[in-house]
């Protein structure tokens, strides 16, 4: 069983802050299948259409008959663990400074034999073992071979800490604590084990409901920063900027407005500044610190988490201007990703569907509560995804848009978003 | 060469003289324009007056390598600011009604000060009364047609924001005149408008009152103006003092940030 992680000692200043080496990130066009599974926490292998045979490493054709007929499919991942070796030399920078790394060998119940990394919980072949796919830190996928029982403390296991971004021990921003999202994110992460929880505060002289509650907490500290202000989110970036692990942008302004219903450009104005030009505003005064940051020890800077939506991916058109600012900030945070996979950075996209929040209030169920959203970042953060669509809403959206965007547009047009 | 011109012997003459030895003085009225500066708040689902925000264009870097210069963002009631007759719906028919079209002698009026700093110490939701401005002229004399009529409250010395704005579950808690002493100041005193320290004209729990909100609503109804959002009332004589405010020429604007002067000659 993993020993739980110990609180990291202080880092020593005098030594110099340890660079980010990635490991090996090349992958070809068909092996991305595999990446594109693991940003959503799946493993998905392909798999023939023509003799159903499941295949490892991915390949244009079937090994078995030739076939380019070839599928991706989820995998339970179950399978036997042959062989174990420990590597004691690499001449890869990454694996150089991380040894000695176990290796596995393992067959899977569903046919393939592949070489994994080891979960430290799992022990000397044969054994049952649980095959997942990971994010490594540069971003692509790496298969980890886990002990087939969940055990305790199993995320506080080096090799897997390091592909992932769990909370603890960790210093975390959350751009808006006021709003009923930002709190419960705020609680969630306390939960989960941060050390500091920094929680951002606009507009001062407004107190929301709850709002000393969450200052009560020994964790939390609020921090002036207004998305709108480049002034402020420069200065609170030069303060903190060294220190943030984990910046959460969640700071969103929502009016349920499409093009006809509101006339003006003032509330999809207020839409753009801060969900579209805010996240560019943070990224500019945090991204480059949590870059230099990636590899300070056991709790270094690690990732940044936007609060998108699932009208991101296509407009709901009651909430057009607000849709479309999504839309903005996921193409940005696209840019955004691009940029701090370079540093070993993840950068996580939640799209939630309607939240029961006050700019929902005529929405029917099923709405996303605040503090399920908090667990779904607090989950994506110790899995390592990229990508995550929590609730029954986002999921639904999420199947049909996959399907067809075209229909999924039409059907949206036709107000029948939760039909 | 040709000689110096000449100054002349006139008011002018008399007074560039006066500010050039201090006899008269100039004092700023004027909140700085920046980006910590509350703003009003209405609803969340109302229009809202967007805060001053300021963005660098360059600053002898590689986007303007020899300049300094910033792009800013506002509304129009946005810091120190001028209200005109337009801004509210009781003045929306009046001739001359917004900034770009006010009479621009009225941009130079002399001011009255009435000193409520300490009853809004004891109660930052008081009212000035007509009892107050009765107060005042037993002291100092009527006020006279055409003034502005400023209410001292202090209040532009609460520097924290949230302090300045004093929100509670109820509202906002700030000082403003009563609707019968807006009612006496137009019907009785025809002043050239009012002026506060506090984030409107009218208190912050003006829109209770009957009417609601009756400083903008009679004052801009009877084409009068309105300043808020003042500072260093507190430098001002009770009467004598001049004041400069001119707003910016928007087409048809409501109103606009501007810096508000005061002229205060020695010995008042």
């Amino acid at each position: 069983m993993s020993m739980p992680m110990m609180r990291p000692k202080r880092k020593n200043p005098i030594l110099r802050t340890r660079v980010m080496n990635l490991p090996p990130s090349a992958r070809g066009r068909v092996a991305l299948g595999l990446t594109a599974a693991a940003a959503e926490g799946r493993l998905m292998l392909q798999v023939c259409e023509r003799c159903a045979s499941v295949q490892y490493p991915p390949r244009e054709a079937c090994a078995g008959c030739l076939s380019p007929k070839l599928r991706w499919r989820n995998q339970t991942g179950e399978g036997e663990l042959l062989a174990v070796t420990i590597l004691r030399h690499s001449n890869d920078l990454y694996f150089r400074e991380r040894m000695p790394w176990r290796i596995g060998m393992v067959k899977l119940d569903a046919g393939p034999t592949l070489i994994v990394h080891l979960h430290g919980d799992v022990g000397e072949a044969p054994e049952r073992v649980r095959v997942g796919a990971r994010l490594d830190r540069s971003g692509q996928a790496v298969l980890v071979g886990f002990p087939a029982q969940e055990l305790p403390h199993m995320a506080d296991d080096p090799v897997l800490r390091d592909m992932t971004s769990d909370p603890k021990f960790r210093k975390i921003l959350i751009t808006d604590g006021k709003s009923p999202v930002g709190q419960a994110v705020a609680h969630a992460m306390v939960k989960a084990g941060a050390d500091i929880v920094w929680v951002g505060v606009a507009e001062p002289w407004k107190k929301p409901p709850g709002w000393d509650a969450l200052l009560a907490l020994p964790q939390v500290t609020a921090v002036p920063l207004d998305v709108t202000d480049s002034k402020s989110v420069q200065t609170l970036g030069g303060e903190l900027g060294g220190k943030v692990d984990i910046v959460i942008s969640n700071a969103e302004v929502h009016r349920p407005y499409g093009i006809a219903s509101r006339p003006g450009t003032d509330a999809a104005r207020d839409e753009m500044e801060v969900n579209y030009f805010g996240l560019l505003r943070l990224s500019q005064a945090f991204g480059g610190a949590l870059k230099a940051r990636a590899a300070d020890g056991p709790a270094s800077a690690t990732a940044w988490v936007n609060l998108l939506s699932i009208y991101a991916l296509s407009n709901f058109p009651p909430h057009g201007t607000f849709s479309a600012s999504k839309a903005a900030a996921l193409s940005l945070a696209q840019c955004l990703r691009a940029e701090m996979r370079q540093a070993g950075i993840r950068v996580i996209n939640l799209f939630p569907g309607p939240i029961d929040d006050e700019w929902n209030q005529t929405m029917p169920p099923p709405k996303l509560a605040p503090a399920a959203l908090a667990s779904a970042m607090v989950k994506a953060l110790r899995d390592g995804v990229e990508d995550v669509y929590p609730g029954e809403v986002a999921q639904e959206w999420l199947e049909r848009w996959r399907e067809d965007p075209k229909i999924l547009e039409r059907e949206l047009a036709l107000g029948g978003a939760h039909a | 060469m040709s000689d110096q011109i000449k100054t002349g012997t006139g008011v002018l003459a008399a007074l560039v003289a006066a500010i050039s030895s201090t006899r008269v003085r100039v004092i700023d009225l004027t909140q700085t324009l920046s980006p910590e500066f509350p703003q009003i708040s209405l609803p969340p689902e109302m229009g809202q007056c967007w805060p001053f925000r300021i963005e660098e264009v360059s600053r002898y870097d590689e986007r303007g390598p020899g300049w300094y210069w910033n792009n800013f963002s506002c509304g129009e009631h946005t810091g120190t600011h001028f209200d005109a007759p337009i801004h509210w719906i009781s003045g929306r028919n009046l001739a001359n009604n917004s900034v770009d079209t006010v009479p621009v002698a009225h941009f130079v009026a002399p001011v009255v000060v009435i000193d409520c700093h300490e009853q809004v110490a004891q109660d930052p939701d008081y009212l000035l009364t007509v009892e107050d401005i009765l107060a005042f002229e037993a002291e100092h004399g009527r006020v006279p047609a055409g003034a502005w009529l400023f209410m001292r409250t202090d209040w532009s010395k609460r520097r924290d924001p949230a302090a300045y704005q004093n929100y509670d579950e109820t509202g906002q808690h700030t000082p403003g005149p009563s609707a019968e002493a807006v009612r006496f100041m137009v019907q009785e005193r025809d002043v050239l408008g009012f002026g506060s320290e506090a984030i409107g004209t009218d208190a912050g729990q003006g829109f209770h009152l009957r009417p609601p909100y009756p400083c903008h609503y009679l004052m801009h109804g009877t084409g009068r103006y309105g300043l808020q959002c003042l500072c260093n009332l507190d430098l001002l004589p009770p009467t004598g003092a001049v004041i400069l405010s001119a707003p910016l020429k928007i087409q048809n604007g409501s109103g606009s940030p501007l810096r508000v002067l005061a002229l205060v000659e020695d010995g008042q």
